[in-house]
C-alpha cells in the first residue's frame, strides 16, 4: 500500500452522506477508502506500514474541499495578473481544491483547442483541479455562439460569457436552448450595460459624494428578471453568477418558488461589505457587480440562509499591482479572492447565518452538483480533496503574503476568525501551518 | 494641512481661515504692486489633464502674484498620450522638486490619489464630477462680501448638479454654514443627495421664490445627445434664467455663474449684466482665494 | 519663572518720551504716518497717535501692518499662519514712516515690514519706534526711537501684554518652555 493516511478524530462535515459528527478518514492513493465514525483503525494501520501518516485533526473541521465554480486563472494571456499555476495554488491555500475558470482570457475561450490547453497547462502546473468554463459566443462578443458540443467534449462543464452579458435577447434564448443538449449549465453575468455605463461603483447617496458615476441595482436586477423569463421559456439550466443586490434575490426567490430551473451564486464581498469599501478611491473594493449597501448584504444573507442563492464562489479576480494603482474609474474591476474566501464565509457560521453543514452545501457539494462533477463530497471512493479547518484561528489579512499574484483585496489589514490549515489535493498534503 | 482635495474634506474653521485670509490678499490685488514674496522660491505645476482656459489663467495669476515659480505641464505634448501611468508622470514631476501640484483630471478622486502619492502640496483644481473646492471658496468669498455670510441664506443651485464639481463642492461648503440650499433642474440632472439638507425643485419658477443667490451652471450640450434632456431650447425655457424669472428672487438677490457661460441659453445677457450679477466680482475673487488657499498650504515640508 | 520688565505706568511714561523724541527729531509733525506691526506694534502706535496728537493739536494718521506675507521663515513654520489686515490709509510715497514694534529682536520683522512697505510706495523716509529692544540682532537694523534696553539671553523670551488685547499692561520676561 502506497500513500496512505489517516485523519483522526476530526469534525467531519459531508452533507453529501448526511454526516456531522467526529470521525476518522482513511485515504490510500489519493482517494478516500474508508470513513469511520470512532475508529481505532489507526494502531493497527500504523504497525502495518512505517509510512502510514495520521493527521491529528482533533477539534477540527475535515470538510470537502471547496468547489469553486467562478474564477479567473488569467492564462492563456494574462500571466501578469495570475498563472494556472499561482492561481491553482493559491486556491488550495484557500482549502479549495476544485475550480472553474471563466473563459475571458486571452484568446478567449471559445473553442477546443484554448479549452485543452487550459487543462494541460493544469495537469501540468495546476495544483488543484481545473475546470473550463466555455464561452458562450465566440469571442464574448455576444453576436454568434461558441462551439459549446465541442468544448464540452474537451472538458468544459458550463457557459459563460462572465464580464460581458449577452445583450441580445434571442443569443441568450438561444444559448439556453441549445446547451440543453448537453445538459450543462449556462452562467449569466447579469448586467443591462445601458444602464451600467459609465459606472464604476453603486450608484446612490455614496456615488455622488465620490462623485463616482454609479451602476443601479436595476441594471442587475433588469438583466436577472430577462434571464429568468428566458430560463423559464426555454427550460435550460440558467445559473445567475454573482448576485448582489436585494432585488435580484427577490426575483431569484420569486423563480425558484415558480420552479424554474435556475440557480444562483454570490460571492463572498457582497455578504461581507459595502459600497462604505470605496471611501478615499480604494480601488481594491472596484468589482462589478459593485459592492452595494447594507440592505443589499442582508437580503443576499438571507437568499444564503433560506435557499434563494444555492452557492458561494470567490469571483477571484486577480490584478496587477499596477493596475489598481490608477484613477478608479480606470482601475479594473476584480477582487483576489481565494485566500480570503473561505475564513468569510465562515463568518456566516460564527453569525449564525448558515450551519456548517449548511456552509459546505453551498461552497462544495452544490456548485459540483450544478457543474456535474464529482467532487464537494467525502464518499467512498472519491478523490481525496479535503480542507481541514480551525474555526477559531484567528489572522490578520495580508495581502502581501499572499501566494495568488494578485493582491488586490479590500479585506487587507482584516481580522478574521478561521482559516483552512491543512489541504488534501490531488494525493498532496499541504499544511499551511508550517 | 497638506492638501486641499476637496470641501468635504474641510472643518468650518478651514473654510473661515481660507476666507479670512483671502481678504488680505484681496486687499493685496488693489494695490499698485499686486505681488506678495510669501511663497518665494516655492515651484508649482499645473498640471491640467482638462482643457480649462479661466482655472488655469486664475490659478497661474494667483502664483505669480505670491510669487513661486510655475511650470505648466501641458497634456497634447505630454507622455500622457504615450500611456505613462498618471503615477509616473506625477512623480516624475515631483521629481522635479516642486511643491505644489495644482490638478485638474476628468477622473474622479485623482488629487485624492495623488496626495497619498506625494510630498507636494495637492490642490484640486476640479476632479471628475466630483469636486472643484477652490471654486466654492471664491463663491462663498463672494457671497459673503455681498450678503454679509452665510448662515440662513437661501441659495438656488441652478442646472446640472449631477455632472457638476462646481454644484457639488458648494453644496458641501453652504451646508457647513447653515444656508438653505435649493437644488433646481431636471430630474434626469439632479442626482441622490441625500445626507445632505437640500430642497429639490423642478419646476425653476418654485426653485427661485425669494430666495437671496441665485448660482447658475454651464449646461454642457453633450448632456442633450446622451438623453438627460431634449433639446437646448427645451431647458432653455424651462431652467434658463431671464429677467422674468429674476424677478421672483429677493429683489436684492445676487447671480452668479462660474463660467463660462452660454448666454441665451441658461442665462440670459440682461441677467449676466445686470447690476445683480456678480460673475465678474468672482473672477477677481478667485484670485485671493487662491492665493490664499496656497499660503495656508504652505507647499511641502522639508522640500530640499 | 516671569520677570516683570515695565508696568503699566513705565509703559506710559516710555510711550511719553517716545512720542516727544519723534516730535523733536521730525520738527513737529508734519508728512509723519505711524505704521504699527501687526499685533503690538498697532496698538502702540494708536497710543503714540493720540500723545502726538494731544501734544501737537494735530491728527495723527496710523496703519497697520502685517509681515506674514514678507517673512523669510516660510518653509519653517509649524503652525497655521494668521494673516493679520493691512491698513495704510494714506499714500505713503514721499511721506516719513514710522514703523512701531513692541519688541525688537533679530530685525527680521523689521527687514518684512520695510520690504511690505516699500510694495505701498516709496516713502521719503522710514524711521523705527520699538518699546524694547532686547538685542541679539541678526540684520544691520537698530531703532530711531527704544523704549528700554535689555540685554536678554536667547533661551527667555519677552512678551508684550497690552490692554488692547484684554490684558494688563506690562512686558514680561520669561523662560523659554
Amino acid at each position: 500500500m502506497r500513500n496512505a493516511m489517516l485523519i483522526k478524530n476530526g469534525h467531519i462535515i459531508d452533507p453529501s452522506q448526511g454526516i456531522d459528527g467526529i470521525g476518522d478518514i482513511l485515504i490510500e492513493d489519493g482517494k478516500i477508502v474508508k470513513m469511520e465514525q470512532k475508529s481505532r483503525r489507526a494502531e493497527e494501520q500504523k504497525k502495518k506500514s512505517p509510512d502510514f501518516r495520521i493527521i491529528d485533526a482533533t477539534g477540527l473541521y475535515v470538510i470537502p474541499g471547496l468547489v469553486d465554480m467562478h474564477v479567473h486563472l488569467r492564462e492563456p494571456g494574462f500571466e501578469h495578473k495570475e498563472t494556472i499555476k499561482t492561481g491553482t495554488l493559491a486556491a488550495v491555500k484557500g482549502g479549495i481544491t476544485s475550480v472553474c475558470c471563466m473563459p475571458n482570457t486571452n484568446p478567449v475561450n471559445d473553442n477546443r483547442t484554448v479549452t485543452e490547453f487550459i487543462l494541460r497547462k493544469a495537469y501540468d502546473e495546476g495544483s488543484c483541479n481545473v475546470y473550463p468554463i466555455g464561452a458562450i459566443t465566440k469571442g464574448q462578443k455576444g453576436e454568434e455562439l461558441a462551439e459549446m458540443g465541442m468544448m464540452r467534449e474537451e472538458g468544459c462543464v458550463a457557459f459563460s460569457d462572465d464580464g460581458m452579458p449577452v445583450v441580445n435577447g434571442i443569443l441568450m434564448r438561444r444559448a439556453l436552448e441549445y446547451s440543453k443538449t448537453f445538459n450543462v449549465p449556462i452562467i449569466s453575468h447579469c448586467e443591462d450595460i445601458s444602464l451600467s455605463e459609465g459606472g464604476s461603483m453603486n450608484e446612490g447617496a455614496l456615488s455622488t459624494q465620490l462623485g463616482l458615476r454609479g451602476i443601479p441595482s436595476a441594471s442587475e436586477d433588469v438583466m436577472v428578471a430577462r434571464d429568468i423569463i428566458l430560463a423559464e421559456l426555454t427550460g435550460g439550466r440558467l445559473h445567475i453568477a454573482h448576485v448582489s443586490t436585494e432585488g435580484s434575490v427577490r426575483l431569484i426567490r420569486q423563480a425558484k418558488e415558480r420552479g424554474v430551473n435556475i440557480t444562483a451564486e454570490t460571492c463572498p464581498h457582497y455578504f461581507t461589505i459595502t459600497e462604505d469599501a470605496v471611501k478615499g478611491y480604494n480601488t481594491n473594493a472596484k468589482v462589478n457587480p459593485p459592492l452595494r449597501t447594507q440592505k443589499d448584504v442582508e437580503a443576499v444573507r438571507e437568499g444564503l440562509k433560506d435557499g434563494t442563492i444555492d452557492i458561494i464562489a470567490t469571483d477571484h479576480a486577480p490584478h496587477h499591482r499596477d493596475e489598481k494603482l490608477l484613477e478608479f474609474d480606470k482601475a479594473p474591476s476584480g477582487i483576489s479572492g481565494f485566500e480570503t474566501a473561505l475564513s468569510l464565509s465562515l463568518m456566516l457560521v460564527h453569525d449564525g447565518v448558515l450551519t456548517m453543514s449548511r456552509l459546505v452545501e453551498k461552497t462544495a457539494l452544490h456548485p459540483a452538483r450544478i457543474v456535474g462533477i464529482d467532487k464537494g463530497t467525502l464518499k467512498t471512493g472519491s478523490d481525496a480533496d479535503i480542507a481541514i479547518t480551525d474555526m477559531n484561528k484567528e489572522f490578520k489579512v495580508e495581502p502581501d503574503k499572499f501566494i495568488s499574484k494578485g493582491k488586490n483585496t479590500p479585506f487587507d489589514g482584516w481580522k478574521l476568525k478561521g482559516m483552512p490549515i491543512i489541504t488534501i489535493c490531488k494525493g498532496k498534503i499541504y499544511d499551511w501551518r508550517s | 494641512m497638506k492638501d486641499l482635495v476637496g470641501i468635504k474634506e474641510l472643518g468650518r474653521d478651514d473654510i473661515e481661515r481660507i476666507l479670512d485670509t483671502a481678504a488680505s490678499f484681496k486687499d493685496v490685488l488693489k494695490r499698485d504692486i499686486k505681488k506678495v514674496p510669501a511663497l518665494r522660491g516655492k515651484t508649482v505645476v499645473n498640471l491640467f489633464f482638462e482643457p480649462s482656459t479661466r482655472t488655469k489663467t486664475s490659478f497661474e495669476l494667483a502664483e505669480k502674484r505670491i510669487s513661486t515659480d510655475v511650470l505648466n505641464f501641458s497634456v497634447p505634448t505630454s507622455s500622457v498620450v504615450k500611456g505613462e501611468s498618471l503615477l509616473d508622470t506625477v512623480r516624475t514631476i515631483e521629481a522635479y522638486g516642486v511643491d505644489f501640484i495644482v490638478i485638474r483630471h476628468s477622473s474622479s478622486g485623482v488629487p485624492h490619489f495623488i496626495a497619498r502619492n506625494v510630498k507636494a502640496s495637492v490642490i484640486n483644481a476640479g476632479d471628475g464630477i466630483n469636486e472643484h473646492p477652490t471654486q466654492a471658496l471664491l463663491d462663498a468669498f463672494s457671497i459673503v462680501e455681498k450678503k454679509g455670510g452665510l448662515s440662513g441664506l437661501k441659495v438656488a443651485i441652478v442646472g446640472d448638479i449631477t455632472h457638476s464639481r462646481v454644484a457639488k463642492s458648494n453644496v458641501y461648503l453652504l451646508s457647513k454654514f447653515g444656508a438653505h440650499i435649493r437644488l433646481v433642474g431636471p430630474p434626469t440632472l439632479i442626482p441622490d443627495m441625500s445626507g445632505y439638507d437640500v430642497e429639490v425643485f423642478y419646476n425653476m419658477e418654485d426653485g427661485l421664490k425669494d430666495v437671496d443667490v441665485i448660482m447658475m451652471l454651464r449646461i454642457q450640450m453633450e448632456r442633450q445627445v446622451k438623453g438627460f434632456f431634449p433639446s437646448t431650447e427645451e431647458y432653455s425655457k424651462n431652467w434658463g434664467l431671464d429677467e422674468q424669472r429674476l424677478k421672483l428672487a429677493d429683489k436684492n438677490a445676487i447671480v452668479m455663474h462660474p463660467g463660462p457661460m452660454n448666454r441665451g441659453i441658461e442665462i440670459s445677457s440682461d441677467v449676466a449684466d445686470s447690476a445683480q450679477s456678480i460673475i465678474l466680482d468672482q473672477v477677481t475673487n478667485g484670485i485671493a482665494v487662491r492665493m490664499a488657499v496656497m499660503y495656508l498650504l504652505g507647499g511641502a515640508k522639508g522640500n530640499a | 519663572m516671569t520677570k516683570e520688565l515695565l508696568n503699566k505706568k513705565d509703559i506710559d511714561r516710555v510711550l511719553s518720551r517716545i512720542a516727544h523724541e519723534i516730535i523733536e527729531k521730525n520738527k513737529g509733525t508734519e508728512n509723519i504716518c505711524l505704521v504699527g506691526i501687526q499685533r503690538g506694534g498697532v496698538h502702540l502706535a494708536k497710543r503714540l497717535s493720540a500723545k502726538i496728537g494731544a501734544i501737537e493739536q494735530a491728527e495723527m494718521p496710523v496703519g497697520s501692518l502685517d509681515i506674514s506675507l514678507y517673512r523669510d521663515d516660510i518653509g519653517m513654520r509649524k503652525e497655521q499662519p494668521v494673516v493679520r489686515r493691512t491698513d495704510i490709509p494714506c499714500d505713503i510715497t514721499d511721506k516719513k514712516i514710522i514703523l512701531v514694534d513692541d519688541v525688537l529682536f533679530t530685525g527680521r520683522s523689521i527687514r518684512a515690514a520695510m520690504d511690505a512697505l516699500m510694495d505701498f510706495g516709496r516713502p521719503a523716509e522710514i524711521q523705527l519706534a520699538v518699546l524694547i529692544d532686547r538685542g541679539h540682532r541678526e540684520l544691520p537694523i537698530r531703532a530711531d526711537y527704544v523704549g528700554k534696553n535689555i540685554p536678554t539671553s536667547m533661551s527667555e523670551n519677552i512678551e508684550a501684554q497690552l490692554e488692547e488685547e484684554g490684558l494688563e499692561d506690562r512686558i514680561i520676561l520669561q523662560a523659554k518652555e
